[in-house]
């Protein structure tokens, strides 16, 4: 029978199937970072026994680690301890930590590491106590998000128990028009079929504009798969992933890779195959994308204008929009090109890699943020800060006057003291734009890297058509 | 694991779309390295003034809400990041039980595993217990897990999903872990291949 690539993956992964129970699904791949972690340790500690295959864990720091100076100490005591405990537990289980004192060459956001280290391979299951880990779904690997107990039970058996989801094929066909980018795609297939819209489902991107992207642009596209509800989203292997993860740290070698990339190339998904639902989004006629409201569904063309709540029949939706824009300050039908910004930040998961700092580099290059408006920029992974340095964006940015920082998740969830202040405005590349997410009081509005240059410029959101270096 | 076999409570009703897990548990109390004290945490910002004292409009802070174990709350509730902080603030504050027409998944799941009992009902339903609870605020229903029903105050009982597996292993208390533990075996015979 005609199988997509999440089926053949799942079947390639069930270890136990009881009648009227949920899969025993098999972990080839487990990433752990100091938030969701520590309970699930300690829930390890109670029951006495070990983590079963930690040749199979790998742990970075990334949530509550200071982007600033590493040679000061952690001022957030809470914080300190956290990661404390997560050397001791990596360091007591035997797991390779990428944090301050080990491995420190190679830590970053935790879904940016597993691809730069070639953890991440086609044909993987893939977890992390953290959502984001569609991600890896990048690489025609299934990676989903689970929770602290589902942490401690992948910990303890390298297995999880499942029920399947159901699937749908997300079309992407066209050419994306200059100026456009990854990061609106998925805007844009947020903004069409809500937040809610994947839920109980896992999205695979297919189509011609799919087909064309680099690694760095299908990991933004599956990264947000969860903004639409979709605990997992995935992308079918090809040569440019093939290309991508041949000779890095942990990709097979020899005669190993042979044997792997044959599987992979069965991976992608039969002619004939049926999904349970099909989405579509039309490249040709996409613009940049902004959102203006407090879930990532709120989104619209950066030269739209704020959607008015009267024109919402839906009485929950109306009063849903009416309780975002009081929350964003913003009126209906006014336009969001202008619109003051404080703080302008270029980082996270969804991007925060060498593509994406080297738009905003290209942008920025020869001229001068706004005074009005702090802007940082922060790589996804200590390897990405090095490799941005050695061509020289690091000081593209500092002399237009961003702050150059170090790896992490900083301003986008806000943990480590890298905020916005009560009402301030930003421009984020980052993926949630809920309140408070990036700072208590604080209003996000997501969008591309090219469009958080251009209004790091501007002072003001801006089109970065209109400003092409 | 905790277990769950049936409550009756009033409802507390939390009338808002996709509320999202930074909202139930905002990230800067993510810093914790046990389960215990996020009820105190629960809507931090939607329930306490910059200065720590409760905002008298927000539904967990009218007295009378006090100790009711049922939230009606809007569709996709729990959506966002994946933390299980979410279901602990939950079963911290006291909640055992959210009604809606629908639930993010990974927020679904960790629920399960903490006793707390995600209940989905019809569009209808749910529109009905608004505004039950509009008229009388002391509207309570009953849950019983066995039977997977909600009975609401005319009498009316509406059967709710669930799989069984979960059913089951609240019902029971089942520890999943140890299930999979038990499954060895079958593990180690996968590993082999
Ligand atoms: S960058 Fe943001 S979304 Fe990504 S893992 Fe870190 S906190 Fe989560």
């Amino acid at each position: 029978m005609a199988k997509t690539l999440f089926e053949k993956l799942w079947d390639a992964h069930v270890v136990a199937q009881e009648p009227d129970s949920p899969a025993v699904l098999y972990i080839d791949l487990h990433l752990v970072h100091e938030v969701t972690s520590p309970q699930a340790f300690e829930g390890l500690r109670k029951r006495g026994i070990k983590v079963r295959r930690p040749d199979k864990t790998f742990g970075t720091l990334d949530h509550g680690i200071p982007t600033h100076d590493r040679s000061l100490p952690i001022l957030d005591e809470m914080a300190a301890r956290q990661i404390a405990i997560m050397e001791q537990n990596c360091a007591d289980q035997g797991i390779q930590l990428y944090g301050l004192k080990t491995g420190a060459d190679k830590q970053g956001i935790v879904h940016v590491i597993g691809p730069e280290l070639g953890l991440t391979q086609p044909g993987m299951t893939i977890v992390c106590g953290d959502s984001h880990t569609a991600t890896h779904g990048a690489f025609g690997a299934l990676g989903f998000g689970i929770g602290t107990s589902e942490v401690e039970m992948v910990l303890s058996t390298q297995c999880l128990l499942q029920r399947k989801p159901e699937t749908c094929n997300v079309q992407v066909n066209g050419t994306l028009k200059k100026g456009v980018t990854a990061k609106d795609i998925i805007l844009g297939i947020i903004a069409k079929y809500g937040v809610g819209g994947g839920t109980g489902m896992v999205y695979e991107y297919t189509g011609d504009a799919i087909r064309a992207m680099t690694m760095e642009e299908r990991m933004t596209i599956c990264n947000m798969s969860i903004e639409g509800g979709s605990r997992a989203g995935m992308i079918a292997p090809d040569e440019t992933t093939y290309n991508f993860v041949a000779g890095r740290e942990f990709a097979p070698k020899g005669a190993a890779w042979d044997k792997k990339l044959a599987w992979w190339k069965t991976l992608p998904s039969d002619d004939g195959a049926t999904y349970d639902a099909t989405y579509s989004l039309d490249a040709d006629v996409l613009e940049p994308m902004i959102t203006y409201g407090t879930n990532p569904g709120m989104g619209m063309h950066i030269t739209d204008r704020v959607p008015d709540p009267a024109k919402i029949g839906d009485l929950s939706q109306r009063k849903a929009l009416e309780k975002a824009l009081a929350y964003m300050d913003l009126t209906p039908n006014q336009p969001l090109l202008g619109h003051k910004v404080d703080v302008v930040f270029i980082g996270s998961c969804t991007n925060s890699r060498m593509s994406d700092l080297r738009q905003a580099a290209e942008m920025l290059k020869g001229r001068k943020v706004s005074p009005n408006v702090r802007v940082m920029v922060v790589p996804g992974s200590a390897q990405i800060k090095k490799q941005a340095e050695r061509e020289g964006l690091d000081t593209i940015f500092k002399e237009a006057g961003a702050e150059w920082r170090e790896a992490g998740c900083s301003m986008c969830i806000a943990m480590n003291g890298d905020q916005l202040q009560q009402g301030q405005y930003a421009v984020s590349t980052s993926n949630r734009n809920f309140e408070g997410r990036q700072g208590k009081g604080g209003r996000t509005f997501l969008a591309s890297p090219l469009t958080a240059a251009a209004t790091a410029i501007a002072g003001v959101v801006a089109d970065a058509r209109s400003m092409v270096n | 694991m905790s277990n769950f076999t049936s409550l009756t409570s009033k409802i507390v009703p939390l009338n808002a779309e996709n509320v999202d897990t930074d909202q139930i548990i905002p990230a800067r109390f993510l810093k914790v390295t046990d389960k215990l004290g996020l009820g105190e945490q629960l809507f931090c910002d939607w329930r306490y003034n910059a200065d720590g004292s409760p905002k008298p409009e927000f539904i967990l802070n009218k007295p009378e809400m006090k100790g009711r174990q049922v939230l009606l709350a809007g569709d996709n509730f729990g959506c966002g990041s994946s933390r299980e902080h979410a279901p602990w603030a939950l079963a911290g504050y006291g909640f055992r039980a959210v009604i809606s027409t629908s639930f993010a998944d990974i927020f679904r799941n960790n629920s399960l595993k903490n006793g707390l009992l995600p209940i989905i009902v019809d569009k209808d339903t749910h529109a009905q217990l608004f505004s039950l609870a509009e008229e009388d605020p002391n509207t309570s229903v009953s849950v019983d897990l066995a039977t997977q029903t909600l009975s609401l105050p005319d009498g009316r009982a509406v059967r709710f999903p669930i799989d069984s597996f979960s059913k089951t292993c609240l019902l029971n208390g089942v520890d999943e872990i140890g299930y999979v533990l038990g499954m060895r075996e079958q593990i180690e015979a996968y590993e082999a291949r």
